[in-house]
């Protein structure tokens, strides 16, 4: 098979499947009970240098109070998989955890602006990158769940996105394509918030799965948080929702609003209001530290963050958005928070999405912030 | 006819579109602008267009704008809430008609430059998003489509980065580099004019003028030469119903059209 190097990015972890075939073959099937707490989770699975992959969509269905727990307890030189990460890399690198990243969305939140304190840190050489696109590194977890080292495909080529990644290209053995391999990706430890979960990790998702059930697999260890612990009769009484099984998980946290300031498909809508908060304190870089320090270092727990956003109250009006209790106008008439009601003055227009339809439109050319056009 | 309609330069490349969404097309598109051309395509020329969003949600009645490609409203009251790979994928086996991508800097062949601006990646001047699902869009989708404004920052004859294929060096590179034949920039809507792709040297050429606007405003606007069709139209405005959906169904709240 001829083969061309065509990235010249560095290839942070190993897509070796016999070692990880080693590594699950040990790896517990014990129907155990595996219920614990936020800080205890990240204490005992979450050390200094990991390669972290977060599961659900940057600002949706995100695993948040976890990554609070890695900012509080002070995580460094993490690694960390940018697969649509949002709010997720705001809160990771924006707190310096970070030293390296595969990149396929990082810095922006999508149609709300650009994320200052990330730019600072990848502008400033302190996150090596490799490129990737959310494709790739989604057929990368699909590869390592699949047990085999690569999968082939067909997007990026003749690009600097490929030129800056460490895919390979090949051809096809039996057509003659040309094809991308795209590497397995093992995560040292995946972080994934779910709607249900019993206390063996047996989890439900209700809604979109974005590359989660592949993350799942693909991981070494995985930690879930949940809205709710159910019985594991619920689980029972209907086993196609499983959508992750007990096996693949280490441990199991219910958190209670677990996505906020993310949005929880039929549960509650995203906190515009604090991520623009977010934004606008990120501007300055020492007040952002402040804010970390207000918000996340020296709360107490996630229930304490939540608490300083607005409490249950707050999450009454975010949860009456989601069902559109008061149709799309919503209670103030208007303040729906869709696209552009969050976006900093100036407008972040046109931040059409991780990347898609027009991932970086946000980004207006030459720094000016948050895509103002 | 009753006096010229009043339109801002958004609602215009939204109208004009949306007009190049035919029913029954496939269409795999992002929050602002593009969804609002998808939205409006279904409530006039294209009632059965599906609507997909690369985090998962397919078909869904959208009753909001999204604020997220991911959010619950991308799969509201859809037909399928699935993942990421599963869109991907139905880009990959050729089931998707139409994209839908913006970027820093777009060049000559469609090519777009969401990474970053500088020379050195890991020590850019300003760091971008990347190429989130855009790359993968752009290399698998049939037909890309960019609503945009136009300036020469923006239109710039060399990208700092490549991040989405376009039409790489010209006729033939896409499929020399191994993207699927066929595939490829389409229509470039801008607030001065609608541009296609020359299919001799797959080149940027100027197909219509928006109404008020001169050859010479255009090419002050882009940091490239153009071509131009034999015969360079004009575009034809919003009608009043377009506008009409648009700012009542599409749009009411005006997070999208208001930002012109």
């Amino acid at each position: 098979m001829e083969v061309n190097r065509v990235g010249q990015g560095r290839l942070f972890m190993d897509p070796d499947v016999d070692r990880a075939r080693d590594f699950f073959r040990h790896k517990s099937r014990r129907m155990a009970n595996k219920v614990t707490t936020v800080r205890e989770a990240i204490t005992r699975f979450v050390h200094d240098g990991d390669y972290i992959a977060v599961g659900g969509f940057g600002g949706s269905r995100i695993p948040t109070a976890l990554l609070h727990e890695i900012v509080r307890q002070g995580r460094k030189n993490l690694g960390l998989s940018g697969h649509t990460a949002t709010h997720d890399c705001q809160i990771l690198v924006g707190a310096g955890c970070v030293n390296r990243c595969d990149v396929a969305y990082v810095v922006g939140l999508e149609a709300r602006g650009l994320s200052r304190a990330s730019r600072r840190a990848f502008e400033s050489g302190s996150v090596e990158v490799t490129e990737w696109t959310n494709a790739q590194l989604a057929w990368r977890y699909k590869a390592a769940a699949m047990g085999v080292p690569f999968l082939p495909s067909r997007s990026a080529l003749g690009t600097d996105t490929a030129r800056h990644g460490a895919a390979v290209e090949i051809t096809c053995p039996f057509t003659g394509v040309k094809l991308l391999a795209v590497p397995a990706l093992y995560p040292d430890v995946a972080l994934i918030h779910v709607h249900r979960a019993d206390v063996y990790g047996n989890c439900q998702i209700d809604g979109i799965l974005v590359a989660d059930v592949d993350l799942a697999r693909a991981a070494r260890t995985l930690i879930v948080s949940c809205e709710r612990l159910v019985p594991n009769e619920e689980i029972r009484r209907d086993p196609g929702r499983t959508v992750i099984p007990y096996f693949c998980v280490d441990a199991v946290v219910e958190v209670p609003y677990g996505s906020y300031p993310g949005n929880m498909p039929y549960e509650y809508f995203s906190d515009e209001d604090h991520l623009r908060l977010w934004l606008e304190v990120e501007e300055d870089p020492e007040e952002f530290e402040r804010f970390l320090d207000r918000y996340i270092r020296n709360t107490r727990d996630f229930n304490q963050y939540l608490e300083l956003c607005g409490g249950i109250g707050r999450l009454q009006e975010l949860r009456a958005l989601e069902f559109l209790i008061h149709g799309v106008r919503g209670p103030g008439g208007g303040a729906q928070g869709g696209a552009g009601a969050g976006a900093p003055a100036g407008g972040a227009e046109g931040g059409e999405g991780p990347g898609a339809p027009g991932g970086a439109a946000a980004a207006e050319g030459a720094g000016a912030k948050g895509g103002a056009r | 006819m009753a006096g010229e309609l009043q339109y801002n330069r958004m609602e215009l490349m939204i109208c004009l579109a949306a007009r190049y969404l035919e029913d029954n097309a496939t269409v795999v598109v992002g929050t602002g602008a593009p969804c609002a051309a998808a939205m409006l395509a279904q409530k006039t020329g294209a009632p059965n267009l599906m609507i997909m969003f690369e985090a998962g949600g397919v078909g869904p009645l959208l009753p909001t704008m999204p604020v997220s490609v991911g959010d619950s409203r991308t799969f509201y009251r859809g037909l399928m809430a699935v993942s990421m790979a599963e869109i991907m994928e139905c880009c990959q086996r050729g089931m998707v008609d139409y994209t839908f991508l913006g970027g820093a800097q777009i060049d000559m062949y469609g090519n777009i430059n969401s990474t970053m601006i500088g020379t050195d990646l890991q020590r850019p001047k300003v760091r971008l998003p990347g190429s989130g699902g855009a790359c993968d869009l752009a290399s698998l989708a049939w037909r890309t489509m960019m609503i945009t404004p136009q300036d020469r920052r923006r239109f710039t004859a060399k990208l700092d980065f490549i991040t989405s294929p376009g039409y790489l060096t010209g006729k033939g590179a896409r499929e020399a580099a191994g993207l699927p034949p066929g595939s490829g920039p389409y229509k470039v809507v801008t607030d001065l004019c609608v541009i296609g792709f020359d299919d001799d040297t797959r080149r940027m050429k100027v197909e219509s003028m928006h109404p008020g606007v001169t050859r010479e405003m255009i090419e002050q606007a882009t940091g490239f030469e153009l071509l131009w069709a034999e015969e360079v139209k004009v575009s034809r405005p919003p009608t009043a119903e377009e506008l009409r959906l648009l700012r009542e169904e599409v749009d009411p709240f005006r997070y999208i059209i208001g930002r012109a």
